[in-house]
């Protein structure tokens, strides 16, 4: 190529040739001499020619002109990732460059202002989940599963994982593809088909000496609460094994926290805290445990502070490396590396915003929200709302069966309407017959939610 | 020479500005009575977390930006890292409700724009690559690693052969995420050593291969910066072995149009989007790290894949053979989505130019800090692609100034340091990846920052031992950081022990 490029300053042709005379080095292609010719001649990029900046922007502006927003359509979807206003102070943050382009913090002392930012982010996290510490980061709610699951083996040198039969899909297929090479079997717990609650009877006859951790969420996948968390964790400790929650932070402003409820690993999902759900990542996977045999286990970074060797200032860095990847190679707590710090940064500025009165704010507003549009559904004939009886937050099932109409087309009526319905279970779990998972949070107006029941009243009635 | 003082602003923890009744948030009203919940599902104790108005949360993290040093403020020459530019386009295409505000459960329908973007994105990868198929749903290289390991595994399991074939081979100088990987995804780790060149020695490989073998994990060009000129035989001896290769493409930034892994026998390929296609690192993160692999592996990727009829996009999750869910939902989309512009915006040319130049700036780098007093240069007379390590070894001999204090000097001068003490096969590492959106006039500087650094190690070595100066903070303890006793790694800890 011979024209120089913006983003590659020593492209410039009488600069290249500068260095390729320090270089004593005839043409760029003497650098790549001691890649075999059968191999190079094969290289050819078959890819689109080079565009303009202001040609690369229409085109993509063009593409993504055809995506429905939640801008666009009013949107009932959750179920791991969910709608939420992110504040614009949140967008200013983590678009500061000294952030967004920088990296793991390797060098401390260049690198203050993100680890003092990541250090926030771990005293808030494991303040909301009542625990005792909280790492930096792992990439999401289902990784984060994964690794609890094989954190549990590794503290109690067991092999067996129980969860609720009602754990998100995707989450529940990650937890299996984290264990199976480490041999850990996972293994279901039934719930109660009108409450949803764990079958005591049954977690009884599946825990035993094997197992390592019993885990449970609050609020489920399915938005009710497990009003039975305390005495599960109970149960689980006297076999001798962890007990592990996974918990929405946005519900944690008012609802018991993990550590309220006795949990020794908390987990969840940190996209609500003002990170945006760009189609489903990046996302945020929280986790928090209590106690220091279980803190010398825990996967991915850690900020501690400390001070300068003269003890002048407080100083931040990254500590307990020895449990990871980098230090310790085959033998690390996890094998990962890049994480998601600048989601973590995001939250950490949201929760600042937002402060203990803003999250419990927060929490009734999409509890308000949430249950006013289960009683609407409710007045509606045949639908059955909430599927479970307990306490709901946030996602409830809308229960279809008696109505006839599968919730497929129920989505696709609501689509023509400019509604995006809920997710459809029946795929997902079938004993649920036609139902679908709502979500309503403190972005749905009244007027949204009002539209909605009109929608379903007018879908069911032209049955 | 650039002088440079970072801001030090003692900035207090943002608990510590917390005011009792300030708020930073604003919240429509419910206008709704407040719902009663059952008292046992209600939390007892609230949460310590700061009571601060917007105005001081802004000034509280814009100053701490101030003490953080990014690739848009120098180099920033992390090797392994490829810690190039970021154009200032991508920040400003992600930045819109249509790709922020979709929902991943969303109708296929309404999401084709999106659907297009990451099954084309798909389709250039496996080009590059010289692969058959991608997916991008791995949220980070080790990430990539982890669902290849599983592949590999997938692929044995497949063919009767998992029970006997247990180990994974990586040379000593593999990335750390490599062997943590293979052991996450149930496989025994076998290091083998790299010869006099650097390289893989074959023969040490020829000696490990046996019936037991699952696959091989390599980085080419190696952690060193030289290609691997085997890599030939290395895969015929793999695949006659009946493993299968692995590679790492945390170096892939000097290969783009030179060679393509796939066409060297690598079966299966991670990317790191971040480092190779001009996304932001972020801070650590997120990143992503797409896998690729070649046609008898395709059944194996997780699922769902991004697939196209005709006109029409949409997610597969049809995949008997897949390894399975590996995280929620599809991918670090935005991620993913600035990559396409990145690759769209440069074209096979720019790509090509990327590698050039990457590698131009390298070896050019090498030469001039190899003549730096007290750093050598291993296997000088090996060509490098996009980085190269350099020995601090002698300097610490002679003045007692070891790589660790070297990197703190250099901070002071406004350039971010190299990776050190990596890779582990040479001492005093010094691994430098300048990428090849610095100038030649930054590589001056930073080689006149080496000069003067070394300098001072032969005349006054308390000045390098003691430093930085120049930044947030003087150099830390870090013992004491880790150390039972005064470990703290959070506020709350911190008011305890105080």
């Amino acid at each position: 190529m011979s024209e120089p490029h913006p983003y590659i300053p020593n492209s410039a042709r009488r600069t290249k040739e500068e260095m390729l005379r320090e270089l004593e080095v005839r043409d760029v292609g003497v650098l790549f001499g001691d890649i075999p010719e059968s191999i190079r001649k094969n290289s050819v990029l078959h890819l689109p020619p080079a565009r303009s900046e202001m040609e690369t922007k229409l085109k993509v502006e063009d593409l993504l002109s055809r995506n429905l927003s939640t801008r666009d359509v009013v949107s009932f979807l959750g179920g791991g990732v969910w709608p939420h206003y992110v504040p614009a102070a949140v967008d200013e943050i983590v678009s500061r460059s000294e952030f967004l382009t920088s990296y793991t913090p390797y060098q401390t002392e260049i690198s203050q202002g993100m680890l003092q930012a990541l250090f926030e982010y771990q005293s808030m996290i494991a303040e909301l989940m009542g625990m005792e510490f909280a790492n930096s980061s792992l990439y999401d709610w289902a990784t984060a599963l994964g690794e609890a699951a094989r954190m549990a083996s590794r503290v109690t040198g067991r092999d067996e994982f129980l969860v609720p039969h009602y754990v998100q899909p995707d989450r529940i297929q990650t937890l299996k593809t984290f264990c199976e090479p480490a041999k850990i079997r996972v293994v279901e717990v039934e719930q109660d088909k009108r409450t949803g609650a764990i079958l005591d009877g049954d977690l009884q006859q599946k825990i035993n000496s094997k197992t390592a951790g019993v885990y449970l969420e609050n609020p489920s996948y399915l938005g009710f609460f497990e009003a039975g968390a305390k005495r599960i964790g109970d149960i689980a400790h006297q076999k001798g094994a962890l007990f592990i929650i996974g918990a929405d932070p946005t519900s944690l402003g008012l609802f018991a926290s993990p550590g309220e409820l006795g949990a020794d690993i908390a987990i969840g999902e940190g996209q609500p805290l003002g990170n945006h759900m760009n189609y489903g990542g990046p996302l945020l996977g929280l986790f928090a445990c209590s106690g220091e045999r279980l803190l010398r286990q825990m996967p991915g970074r850690l900020i501690g502070e400390t001070t300068t060797r003269d003890g002048s200032s407080k100083a931040f860095t990254m500590i307990l490396q020895t449990r990871e990847q980098h230090i310790r190679r085959e033998k690390a707590t996890s094998n990962i590396c890049t994480n998601e710090a600048l989601c973590a940064l995001a939250a950490a500025t949201y929760l600042s915003l937002m402060g203990p009165l803003g999250l419990e704010r927060l929490g009734n507003a999409i509890l308000a929200n949430s249950t006013y549009t289960m009683r609407k559904l409710e007045e509606l004939d045949g639908l059955k709302v909430p599927l479970f009886e307990a306490q709901h937050f946030k996602e409830f099932c809308v229960g279809f069966d008696s109505t006839g109409i599968e919730t497929s087309l129920v989505n696709a009526r609501l689509l023509e309407r400019g509604i995006q319905g809920g997710i459809c279970l029946h795929s997902q779990f079938p004993e649920l017959g036609q139902s679908a998972l709502y979500c309503v949070t403190e972005c749905h107006a009244r007027e949204d939610i009002d539209r909605l029941v009109a929608a379903i009243r007018e879908i069911l009635g032209e049955r | 020479m650039m002088t440079f003082r970072q801001a030090q602003w003692n900035e207090p923890l943002i608990i510590e500005r917390s005011t009792e009744g300030a708020v930073g948030f604003s919240l429509p009203s419910p206008g709704r009575p407040p719902v009663d919940v059952p008292a046992e599902l209600l939390r007892k104790k609230r949460p310590r977390l700061p009571e601060v108005a917007e105005t001081e949360v802004i000034r509280h993290y814009i100053r701490l930006s101030q003490e953080n040093y990014g690739v848009d403020l120098g180099i920033y020459p992390l090797g392994s890292c490829t810690m190039k530019y970021n154009p200032k386009v991508l920040d400003r295409i992600v930045a819109t409700p249509k790709i922020q505000d979709l929902h991943p459960m969303q109708d296929a329908g309404s999401v084709q724009g999106i659907l297009r973007i990451l099954y084309e994105l798909s389709e250039w990868l496996a080009e590059i690559v010289g692969l058959t198929k991608v997916s991008l749903q791995p949220a980070a290289g080790a990430h990539g690693e982890f669902a290849g390991a599983m592949i590999i595994r997938a692929f044995h399991k497949q063919n009767g052969d998992l029970e006997k074939r247990d180990e994974i081979i990586v040379p000593d100088s593999a990335h750390g995420t490599n062997p943590a990987s293979a052991t996450m995804a149930g496989f025994k780790v076998v290091e083998i050593p790299s010869n006099r060149e650097g390289c893989v020695d074959v023969d040490a490989l020829r000696a490990s291969l046996s019936h037991r073998t699952a696959g091989l994990m390599l980085t080419n060009p190696n952690t060193l910066g030289i290609f691997e000129a085997d890599i030939l035989e290395i895969a015929r001896l793999v695949h006659e072995a009946g493993g299968l290769l692995y590679y790492d493409g945390a170096n892939l930034n000097a290969m783009l149009g030179k060679a393509k892994p796939g066409h060297t026998g690598f079966d299966i390929v991670h990317i790191n989007i971040h480092k190779t296609f001009g996304t932001p690192h972020g801070g650590g993160g997120p990143g992503s790290g797409p896998i690729a692999v070649s046609k008898k592996l395709e059944g194996f990727l997780p699922i769902p894949t991004v697939e196209r009829d005709g006109d029409r996009y949409y997610l597969d999750f049809n995949r008997p053979n897949s390894i399975g869910k590996i995280r929620g939902f599809w991918g670090n989309s935005s991620v993913l989505l600035r990559a396409y512009a990145y690759i769209l915006m440069m074209g096979r040319d720019g790509l090509e130019e990327v590698a050039e130049v990457s590698v131009l700036n390298a070896n050019y780098l090498a030469k001039k800090l190899s003549q730096v007093r007290g750093l050598e240069l291993p296997f000088p007379h090996k060509i490098r692609k996009h980085e190269f390590v350099l020995s601090a070894a002698k300097m610490a001999q002679e003045t007692g100034v070891t790589a660790a204090d070297l990197s703190k000097r250099l901070l002071d001068f406004g350039v971010h340091a190299p990776t050190v003490y990596f890779p582990l096969i040479v001492d005093e590492a010094m691994m430098i990846e300048p990428t090849e959106t610095v100038s030649k006039q930054e590589l001056d500087q930073f080689i006149a920052a080496f000069s003067k650094a070394s300098a001072e190690a032969y005349t006054n070595p308390d000045v390098v031992k003691n430093a930085p100066y120049s930044t947030a903070v003087t150099r830390i303890d870090e013992a004491k950081a880790s150390h039972p006793k005064t470990m703290q790694l959070t506020w709350k800890q911190k008011s305890e022990k105080v």
